[in-house]
């Protein structure tokens, strides 16, 4: 008999897939149900990002990394603003720090529902999802009463944050700190110890040390491999060093311990947004220093100068010193880092993103390797990739 | 002309007309089934669910009929185009043509013949077929791994419904449908019904016909997350609606079986006058609605398994125990001398 070739089964999941989160392609290479090879393509939501700042004052460029990983906005604006601020050497009011934080915070929130409630859709149940959004609009909804926009915020400024937020928001965020807690116990009580959810995610994708370390993994991906390494522990930025809370971490690197993870750093970020809110005190938000940032705009009903230097501020924009930084945060995918170049103008020379999504994202062929179909999109729901940052 | 008329043209027109009363209702139980689902999970999930079109979203069966009917079918270029049109037929048709040994009442049943439980059989192992002929013919990869999936399911989960029937019948003594019923009348009520005595076996059974339709937690023929919608994928307007429609329909006829052998059919839960002033099929009615919950109760809570899980789950845990219990329930009666006549 004539020897057969036998092909794998090739099949092409997304861009337009349920569970491609957002346009992801992947070429996969099947043999029956068990995954040989993916290949993940990326570039559908390339929007060049980085040449668009090139040619954007340090103000005008910063919108942009509201665009990046969408579902926590204002973390990368953070990154951002420290970079420019690192540059500059300006100091940051200490209420303008503690609200950055808060927000961060908030962030992690946001992202975390989003992703938590992602990855129990991804292996089938629906229920968490519409669960948890309710809180989640909460939270967009202290985005909005902050910023004036509940997604693409543009919140953070050189030198602090644009606007100060109302007594009456920070009672509103701690009730949602009071209340929360109860949301995340009835989705842990879906999930945790559901037997399926557990049969779905335990030991699927495992990640060794090794690795996380090898292909850059951070954030969530690192630290399940049960390496406790937090930027805001590390090198802590703003207030973050005043803070008080754990950082969780997991035992065997796979689906469930990241899960598990995530829904703890939920209650740790509440933490952090209570200590926030104690122990601001009202004060100034935004830089006074005329060279940073702009003046407020009750000064420049009377004053010329402040009315000059606010023309100043939103045409020729902030002259930065010659100069480079890296600076990362804490994001709550990972390490996103911001590498930003200076040549004493007022535009970045160059500005380059790490954004930590595109890392993991290289992992997805060695975790999914010998796992089974439904196991891909298990494994990809736990990686957390937004396409917003992975394409830039 | 006579004699013509009294042969065969009054008892076709009969037959004709008694099965359009059973097929009439039951589309219209189909297309309120999908609201039922919708508006309970929408409660179960802090939502309102459908309440636009009509009082109560209560016309909204009816425009989302109105919509798939009026959309174009598109046939893929590649497609197999007569299977591909068949496929659907297949499985609508065949989950209607099963109702018709199914006893609503004493006495109300289409064909009340002796094998009823394995002509239900029959047909339910057919249902295997519309799915994998739509796979193949959609000529496209989403659906085909779909539609083999499906087949493995399907093929799995029957073998322990087979051995799930055949101790209900051990225990009844007949295949026949009302018999069945019958065999759980007593003075105790509910307490008479088989749920109570084989236990175990109505939880199989209850898991076996999620599987066998295809629902959570065993929907992976057409999981989401993983195969678009499987083997429908490919599938546009009527062909969708009849796939749909044929769906919803088994899942309304697997918990009237689930009724019939084991929640006693037409039979009140007690011997009181206010529940035996109710008609029958009202009870029979209220079973079904009360098993369609679990159905939709089920979907809103559990994830979903995967392939190699839902495979040992059927051969390994439901297929050794359902064997060990029928030759357990089999001796017991020979035991004790308590095998029906």
């Amino acid at each position: 008999m004539a020897e057969v070739q036998i092909k794998n089964y090739t099949l092409n999941f997304g861009p337009q897939h349920p569970a491609a989160h957002g346009v992801l392609r992947m070429v996969m290479e099947l043999d029956g149900e068990v995954v040989e090879r993916i290949d993940p393509h990326i570039g559908l939501l390339h929007r060049g990002t980085e040449k668009l700042i090139e040619h954007k004052t340090y103000m005008q460029a910063m919108p942009y990394f509201d665009r990046l990983d969408y579902v926590a906005a204002m973390s990368q604006e953070h990154a951002f603003v420290l970079a420019a601020e690192k540059l500059l050497g300006c100091e940051v009011p200490e209420r303008g720090q503690y609200i950055r934080v808060l927000f961060s915070e908030i962030s992690r929130i946001l992202n975390h529902i989003m992703n938590v409630c992602a990855q129990a859709m991804d292996v089938g149940a629906t229920t968490p999802m519409l669960w948890a959004f309710v809180e989640r609009e909460t939270l967009m909804e202290f985005y909005e009463r902050a910023s004036g926009a509940r997604m693409h915020a543009a919140y953070f400024r050189v030198g602090g944050v644009h606007q100060d937020i109302s007594e009456k928001l920070e009672d509103d965020i701690r009730t949602f700190i009071e209340h929360f807690p109860a949301v995340l116990d009835d989705v842990e009580a879906l999930l945790t110890e559901n037997r399926i959810f557990k049969q779905r995610n335990v030991d699927i994708g495992i990640v060794s040390e090794e690795e996380a370390m090898g292909w850059g993994f951070s954030g969530v991906m690192l630290r399940s491999t049960g390496l406790a390494w937090d930027l805001r522990k590390a090198q802590p930025y703003d207030v973050y060093a005043k803070m008080d809370f754990d950082i969780p971490v997991g035992l065997n690197g796979d689906c469930f311990d990241r899960y598990l993870m995530r829904m703890e750093e939920m209650r740790q970020s509440m933490r952090i947004m209570t200590q926030c809110l104690d122990q601001m005190k009202p004060g100034p938000v935004l830089s006074t220093d005329p060279k940073v940032a702009p003046p407020r705009r009750s000064e420049m009903k009377t004053s010329m100068e402040a009315l000059i230097n606010h023309f100043k501020h939103y045409t020729e924009g902030v002259k930065v010193p010659a100069g480079e930084t890296y600076t990362a945060v804490e994001a709550p995918k990972g390490e996103f880092g911001v590498y930003l170049v200076s040549d004493g103008s007022n535009k970045p020379y160059r500005c380059k993103i790490r954004a930590p999504g595109f890392a993991h994202l290289q992992g997805m062929d060695f975790l999914t390797k010998g796992h089974m179909l439904a196991d891909a999109s298990a494994i990809l729901g736990s990686l957390d990739i937004v396409f917003g940052e992975v394409d830039r | 002309m006579a004699e013509f008329w009294d042969i065969y043209l009054l008892p076709a027109l009969i037959i004709v007309g008694q099965i359009l009363l059973i097929v009439v209702p039951l589309l219209v139980a189909v297309a309120y089934l999908t609201l039922y689902e919708r508006k309970v999970m929408a409660v179960m999930q802090l939502r309102k669910g459908p309440n636009v079109v009509g009082p109560f979203g209560l016309l909204q069966p009816l425009a989302d009929g109105a919509k798939l009917f009026f959309k174009e079918t598109v046939v893929p270029t590649g497609a197999n185009k007569i299977l591909f049109l068949l496929a659907p037929m297949v499985t609508f048709i065949l989950s209607l043509i099963a109702w018709a040994v199914i006893p609503f009442d004493e006495g109300w049943v289409l064909a009340d013949i002796n094998v009823g439980g394995l002509y239900l059989f029959a047909i339910s192992s057919l249902g295997v077929y519309g799915i994998i002929v739509a796979g193949w013919a959609s000529n496209s990869r989403y659906p085909f791994l779909g539609a083999l999936r499906s087949a493995a399911q399907m093929v799995s989960y029957e073998v322990s419904i087979g051995f799930v029937i055949v101790t209900v019948l051990l225990c009844a003594g007949t295949l026949n449908l009302s018999g069945i019923v019958e065999s759980q009348k007593g003075d105790l009520g509910l307490l008479n019904w088989w749920f109570i005595p084989l236990f175990p076996m109505f939880i199989i059974f209850f898991i076996s016909i999620l599987a066998e339709t295809n629902r959570h937690p065993f929907d992976l023929p057409e999981a989401e997350a993983e195969l678009v919608a499987g083997y429908q994928t490919e599938y546009s307007s009527m062909a969708f609606a009849l796939f749909f429609l044929g769906e919803y329909a088994n899942m309304i006829l697997m918990s009237g079986i689930c009724t019939v052998l084991f929640l006693g059919g037409w039979l009140p839960p007690a011997d009181w006058a206010i529940f035996t002033w109710i008609p029958g099929i009202i009870w029979f009615g209220i079973k079904i609605a009360i098993l369609l919950f679990v159905f939709i109760w089920v979907r809103a809570t559990l994830p979903r398994y995967r392939y190699d899980q839902l495979m040992r789950l059927g051969w390994k845990v439901f297929l050794p125990f359902s064997l060990l219990w029928v030759v357990l329930t089999a001796g017991f009666l020979v035991y004790f001398d308590m095998v029906p006549a």
